[in-house]
């Protein structure tokens, strides 16, 4: 099963390293990593998507506790939450299909960032089914390039691990 | 006043308690080297390889439960140290290992003799540290005292640049340590504990499994306690030998691959295991599904990570190994009115019919057994004695054959199984215990990888005591390929071996050859009596087997036995001289 993790780590020198060299080396899958800072500058929150059966995924919360840098880990399956990523897609479509592109934007709630007389770049956020969503209908347009942050997940208010 | 990084980094070692690094020099850390030359408080053992010094620091941490210390240059010092760093991670090893480093201003450079050494031992130290500032040196070195030594214990490394061990600053060793990030459980939870106590008073058929944790945490005579009271079995990791007494008649020895039949029987058989301090490794469950398929689990150990990592557990307990163990025994002294000689009465007569069935033997002939040498080691030294090992056949037979009385006297490479390890680690030992005897039961493979280091040994006047089992062979390797390979000996005959008794006097040391049965007892009683390093040369049968073996992939309980019809082996090759 696709687990959402959280991690709260030392801002430190190479901690990235230590977290994603544990996956690496234990042979755990990462479907996506991002890391960012938070309120406090000494702090840096990781979001981690991974997927295994209920032992790895027991493993991974724990060997990620073990790590001397980390301070706590939150796997969000657990808990009511709210997730997103983000998306940037450049398409070309053809001058007949630009008003699709367009149409296909608004109905995603997305918004052109970028655009020049051969190309639009779309950004958009959602869940992953809903980025997987508005690829699958762009990509008949013809898309150019896409880059995804990664998924960064939040708790809901009231329903935190504590 | 303000001191040099190098200055403070000896300043620090002097804080810690710390009496001896093993070490090597080097270009970057010439500074440290020069205020080492200076003062008589930290002495600086030179080995002649840095694998060895590694192995040293951890042997004279095994022997001591002390954080051993290690001190080298970077690049290849630093990268000839990484088998040692494995060594002592994989089996929990205190450690602080200083690498010199190339100057800040050349770290990513390709530097002469750089080595991003942080990056290399990541997976290998339990932390590790470069320091940029000579301003965090004091503190980081008392981080990495404290995270080798506390929780689960291992290797921490602390990479030193060069411009570092000369900046100077004011210094101030912090008196505490507190890392947020770092908080290891140390106390059982109560209520588990209740319920391990509650499952060993219903077991009918319980086995207690023990560890290194057991030896780690000092909690030998809490275990003898909770198994004289509950009257349960022990058997023993090859980690946890010395943590109960072998020559206890509730002692089964070790179990696992080459594990006693009985050991082995019992675990299989049991519906009770209380594992503690131990990580159920592969070499001990053999194959996970058909690991005590009967047994209800309740594991003790100090890292949560080992719980539920291979087995199933119904109860799991995290804490210290000592501390569980007093809770536990309290309990079951106030709140268990078993009467457990009636309880145990069947299961024991069990395992006593196991014992009998198939005991820990081997057939001396005119051929000198190498079992036959570990057991005269064993009566001759009655057992107070500190046995290093190296790998292999020669290994094994340690373990099988010494009975381990008291914690801290088996020093061998567990998880890695690092040949060369045992030399260089009876060494450290010898140097932690001046007085004692000290002894590395040796294969003729292992031994040439460290031999180097019987100029440290000599120059120290460290009498270790190097037990050679010379079967002309990567025995071990042999072993199997006789009996999954169809004989097909590939790269294991070791020729060209050379005179281990002319290599001992080359170096300065004693050399002793016993080349039959009868002259084994005189060799081990000459070296003993001499106060210097020796070799004894004890030439074997070449062909003889570890037994019990489980082969890859079977359950613990389908050993191969020895096999009593086999006639001795009298055809032999010639020794390569
Ligand atoms: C550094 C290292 N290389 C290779 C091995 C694989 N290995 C395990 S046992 C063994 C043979 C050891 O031979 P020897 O020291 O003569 O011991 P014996 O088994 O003959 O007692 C080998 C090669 C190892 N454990 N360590
Ligand atoms: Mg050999």
């Amino acid at each position: 099963m696709r687990h959402t993790i959280q991690v709260l780590v030392e801002n430190k020198f190479g901690v990235l390293s230590r977290v994603s060299g544990l996956f690496s080396g234990r042979g755990y899958n990462i479907e996506s990593i991002s890391v960012g800072p938070t309120l406090d500058n000494q702090i840096s929150q990781m979001t981690i998507v991974t997927s295994g059966d209920d032992q790895i995924i027991e493993q991974i919360n724990k060997q990620l506790n073990k790590l001397i840098d980390v301070i706590k880990v939150t796997d969000f399956t657990e808990f009511e939450h709210v997730e997103r990523e983000m998306a940037l897609i450049k398409v070309s479509p053809k001058s007949e299909h630009r008003a699709e592109a367009l149409r296909i934007v608004d109905i995603f709630r997305a918004v052109i960032v970028d655009s020049s007389p051969k190309t639009y770049t779309i950004q958009v956020t959602g869940d992953g089914k809903k980025i997987q969503a508005i690829v699958d209908l762009l990509k008949p347009l013809g898309i150019k390039e896409i880059v995804r942050t990664g998924k960064v997940a939040i708790s809901r208010e009231g329903k935190t691990a504590g | 006043m303000k001191l040099s990084g190098a200055e403070i980094l000896i300043e620090c070692l002097r804080k810690e308690g710390v009496k001896h690094v093993f070490g090597y020099p080097g270009g970057v850390v010439l500074n440290i080297f020069d205020v080492i030359y200076g003062q008589k408080d930290v002495e600086l053992i030179l080995t002649r390889h840095e694998q060895g010094a590694t192995h040293a620091a951890d042997g004279y941490a095994r022997a001591t439960g002390k954080p051993g210390v290690v001190l080298v240059t970077s690049g290849p010092g630093a990268t000839n140290i990484v088998t040692g760093l494995a060594t002592a991670y994989m089996d929990s090893i205190p450690m602080v290992a200083i690498t010199g480093q190339v100057p800040t201003s050349l770290i990513g450079n390709d530097a002469f003799q750089e080595a991003d050494i942080v990056g290399i031992t990541r997976p290998c130290t339990k932390y590790n540290f470069l320091v940029k500032d000579v301003a965090d040196l004091a503190k980081t070195i008392k981080e990495a005292f404290f995270i080798a030594t506390t929780g689960r214990p291992g290797p921490v490394l602390i990479d030193i640049p060069k411009d570092v061990t000369v900046s100077k600053t004011e210094f101030h060793y912090p008196a505490t340590v507190d890392i947020r990030s770092y908080k290891p459980t140390v106390k059982g939870h109560m209520y588990q504990i209740k319920q391990a106590a509650a499952a060993i008073a219903k077991a009918k058929r319980p086995v207690i499994v023990a560890g290194g944790g057991v030896i780690t945490s000092g909690a030998a005579d809490e275990l003898k306690e909770l198994a004289e009271a509950t009257k349960v079995p022990v058997t023993l990791t090859m980690m946890g030998l010395g943590g109960f007494p072998g020559n206890h008649k509730l002692c089964l020895g070790m179990l696992g691959m080459h594990g006693t039949y009985y050991a082995n029987m019992a675990v299989h058989n049991a519906d009770l295991l209380v594992a503690i301090g131990m990580r159920f490794d592969d070499r001990v469950t053999g194959k996970v599904e058909g690991f005590a398929p009967h047994a209800k689990i309740v594991h003790i150990d100090i890292d949560p990570t080992s719980i539920r990592k291979n087995v199933r557990v119904d109860v799991p307990i995290v804490g210290d190994v000592k501390n569980v163990l007093k809770d536990l025994n309290k309990v079951i002294k106030e709140e268990t009115q078993e009467s457990w000689g009636a309880i145990r009465k069947a299961w024991l007569s069990q395992v006593e019919d196991w014992k009998a069935e198939h005991p820990m033997a081997y057939e001396q002939d005119d051929v000198i057994k190498p079992q036959f040498v570990v057991e005269k080691i064993w009566e001759i030294t009655k057992g107070d004695a500190i046995i290093a090992t190296e790998v292999g056949q020669n290994q094994m037979w340690a373990a099988q054959f010494f009975k381990f009385i008291k914690p801290r006297t088996w020093i061998s490479s567990g998880g890695l199984g690092t040949m060369g390890y045992g030399f260089p680690a009876a060494i450290g030992a010898q140097l932690a215990y001046p007085d004692r005897l000290v002894f590395d039961v040796a294969g003729d493979g292992s031994i040439q990888m460290n031999i180097q280091e019987l100029a440290t040994a000599v120059l120290n006047n460290l009498p270790v005591k190097v037990a050679i089992l010379n079967n002309c062979y990567l025995g071990m390797v042999r072993q199997w390929q006789e009996l999954f390979f169809d004989k097909r000996y590939s790269s294991t005959c070791l020729v060209g071996t050379p005179d281990f008794v002319k290599v001992a006097e080359a170096y300065g040391a004693v050399g002793l050859r016993a080349s039959k049965p009868s002259e084994v007892e005189p060799v081990i009683r000459e070296a003993i009596k001499v106060r210097k390093p020796v070799f004894m040369d004890f030439v074997c049968d070449q062909t003889e087997k570890v037994y019990p073996m489980v082969p890859a992939g079977a359950a613990i309980n389908e050993m191969l036995l020895r096999p009593k019809d086999e006639k001795p082996a009298k055809k032999r090759l010639k020794a390569v001289k």
